[in-house]
């Protein structure tokens, strides 16, 4: 008989992922207002210590699952040994956080047991008993309240921010090892050491002003009335990754998923629409300020102070206003 | 080297949304469409691979008929053929669905590589490519920025969090979802335009591809579609001239503090 909520645990390099807590806070809440057990299960190799750091919280269970073929993530190892534990488990409920390598193994354990996988969630409610999850749609542009439907476990992840890791209640939860069949030849792929590009020249972190661009400024020629802007508030210039992507200003000023992230004083967003893969890195702004043409761009859920008009009129009256106070 | 690249049609990035009637998808009058963002890519990756190590391009796209637009555009670029997968039954698919309709035109086809873009613009899944290569019994890789074949598989370059990348190895055949940026999309020339209307495009069906009903179905289903509430209270400020540029200064120094 399934049940319980099974929440799993992502480490790299001796370091559980902060999202992975946002995951246990989600099993914490939705555990207790549908009266479910909550475990978390943790793959790797010589994984106790961390398994020990998650069993201080409030979880009834935490799973050890250790073996060579786990030592590095990979897919297939990942996939296959998740499979028999939640053979063994029968857990209703797989949650999860919704980061890069979820992404790359989760629909492939979730399709192996003919399962759907509600992906990249922002929250959830409870209607008629049953949990109905909240995914954005159209980047962002729209929201979907979403089931899974057919036989459990049912497979959900969380986008990073959904819930706070640092509100998870503490607890004792008792450790258990699980064994599992995997043997190297399963595990197809080869990866090599993690590794960064050469060191990134700027580091937007520690910027309190921040002028971020997007594809709304249309060509590369523009740019150069962002850095107008930039220049009289003395702030650093930032951008959305198709900015990056077409050479118009360097990778290291990519804001986003892919890029840093970034909790500035203000973060001025300027033509940029506000996908999802952008908004995780700098919603934690202090103030934002969007200028976009299309009243409807998801940026202006998170503003502060909003113009919706053209750019090109926009920000050269911004500029020539910051210089007139200045003076 | 054969390829196989899936290519989603989706409504154009600026497009004005509205949602239906029964408030479970959009609106699709009226709308203008063009290919998946992060699909161009894999299609330029293909196209690319084949350049350097000969073989073939097949584009994929699943879809009502306008999909076959998306289609001619990946010949018109150098792509070798279409496949159009097309049924009232492909209507409503979820991630799972469009996998396994993918799945079985791929593996009747044949290939070495089978690339998607890592996540589509409207649904957002992130999935299909991995599903696919599930159900293919098939390795993966996702998030990809680079690709390069060694002996008889692939090498990699999947792009982690926080600023990191990985190298994979993997045998092939394989599935691969590919990240947006990795290269320099190129326009259809005059050229490849007239020599695409040359190029065959085979429509495929549920039948043809001895898909039924139970494979079909969705295993997640959407209830309802809204705009968003929003989390904050934005002030919106009118204009766009001098008096909105005087106001937005104002707030940010008197009520924001940020100056």
């Amino acid at each position: 008989m399934a049940n319980g909520i099974l929440v799993f645990i992502e480490h790299v390099e001796g370091q559980i992922n902060r999202a992975s807590y946002e995951a246990v806070r989600a099993a914490q809440l939705i555990g207790a207002q549908l009266n479910q057990e909550t475990a978390a299960v943790i793959f790797g190799n010589g994984v106790s210590n961390l398994a020990t750091e998650v069993a201080g919280k409030k979880l009834n269970r935490v799973y050890t699952v250790e073996s060579d073929s786990l030592s590095s993530y990979t897919p297939d190892g990942y996939s296959i040994a998740f499979k028999q534990v939640i053979e063994q488990v029968q857990p209703a409920l797989v949650l999860m956080a919704h980061t890069y390598e979820v992404r790359d193994f989760a629909p492939k354990l979730a399709a192996s047991l003919q399962r759907a996988l509600v992906g990249d969630c922002i929250g959830y409610k409870i209607e008629d008993g049953a949990a109905v999850f909240t995914r954005q749609i159209f980047q962002g542009k729209l929201s979907a309240d979403v089931v899974p439907t057919g036989d459990t476990p049912h497979f959900v992840s969380f986008q990073i921010g959904s819930f706070r890791g640092d509100e998870c209640e503490a607890g004792q939860a008792e450790v258990q090892a699980l064994t599992v069949n995997l043997n190297a030849e399963q595990v197809r792929q080869q990866p090599e050491a993690r590794f960064k590009e050469a060191k990134a020249a700027v580091d937007l972190t520690q910027a309190p002003l921040i002028v971020a661009v997007g594809r709304g400024i249309k060509e590369q020629k523009n740019i150069e009335i962002i850095e107008k802007l930039a220049a009289a508030m003395g702030a650093e210039i930032a951008a959305s990754r198709p900015i990056c992507d077409n050479d118009w200003l360097p990778m290291d000023r990519q804001i986003g998923s892919s890029g840093q992230t970034v909790a500035p004083k203000l973060y001025l967003a300027v033509g940029i629409s506000g996908a999802i893969q952008h908004l995780v890195g700098m919603k934690g702004a202090r103030t934002i300020v969007a200028i976009n043409k299309d009243a409807e761009a998801p940026i202006f859920e998170i503003a502060d102070y909003g113009i919706v008009g053209d750019l090109f009129e926009v920000v050269p009256a911004l500029t020539a206003e910051i210089e007139k106070m200045k003076q | 080297m054969k390829i196989i690249v899936c290519l989603k049609q989706v409504p154009k990035n600026d497009s004005i949304l509205r949602i239906n009637d029964a408030a479970t998808w959009i609106q699709d009058r009226d709308l203008t469409y063009e290919i998946n963002e992060s699909d161009a890519y894999a299609l330029e990756a293909a196209l690319q691979l084949k350049e350097k190590n000969g073989g073939e391009v097949v584009a994929l796209s699943l879809g009502p008929a306008r999909v076959q637009s998306v289609i001619k555009e990946a010949l018109a670029r150098g792509a070798d053929r279409g496949l159009h997968l097309e049924d009232a039954a492909f209507d409503n698919l979820d991630a799972f669905g469009a996998a396994a309709t993918i799945a079985a035109a791929a593996k009747s086809d044949g290939f070495d590589l089978l690339l998607t873009g890592l996540q589509s613009d409207d649904h957002g899944y992130a999935q299909t490519g991995v599903i696919a290569a599930e159900l293919l019994g098939l390795p993966h890789a996702t998030i990809v920025m680079d690709l390069q074949t060694e002996g008889s598989g692939i090498k990699v370059k999947r792009e982690l969090e926080a600023g990191f990348f990985q190298w994979v190895t993997l045998p092939l055949p394989g599935v691969f979802t590919i990240q947006s940026g990795i290269n320099t999309l190129r326009y259809a020339t005059l050229k490849g335009i007239m020599a695409a209307k040359k190029k065959e495009i085979k429509k495929l069906d549920a039948a043809a591809l001895g898909l039924d009903a139970a494979t079909l179905a969705p295993k997640q289903q959407i209830k309802r579609v809204y705009f968003p509430q929003k989390s904050k209270q934005t002030q919106m400020i009118e204009g766009t001239g001098a008096a909105a540029a005087a106001t937005l200064v104002e707030k940010l120094k008197n009520e924001a503090r940020v100056f």
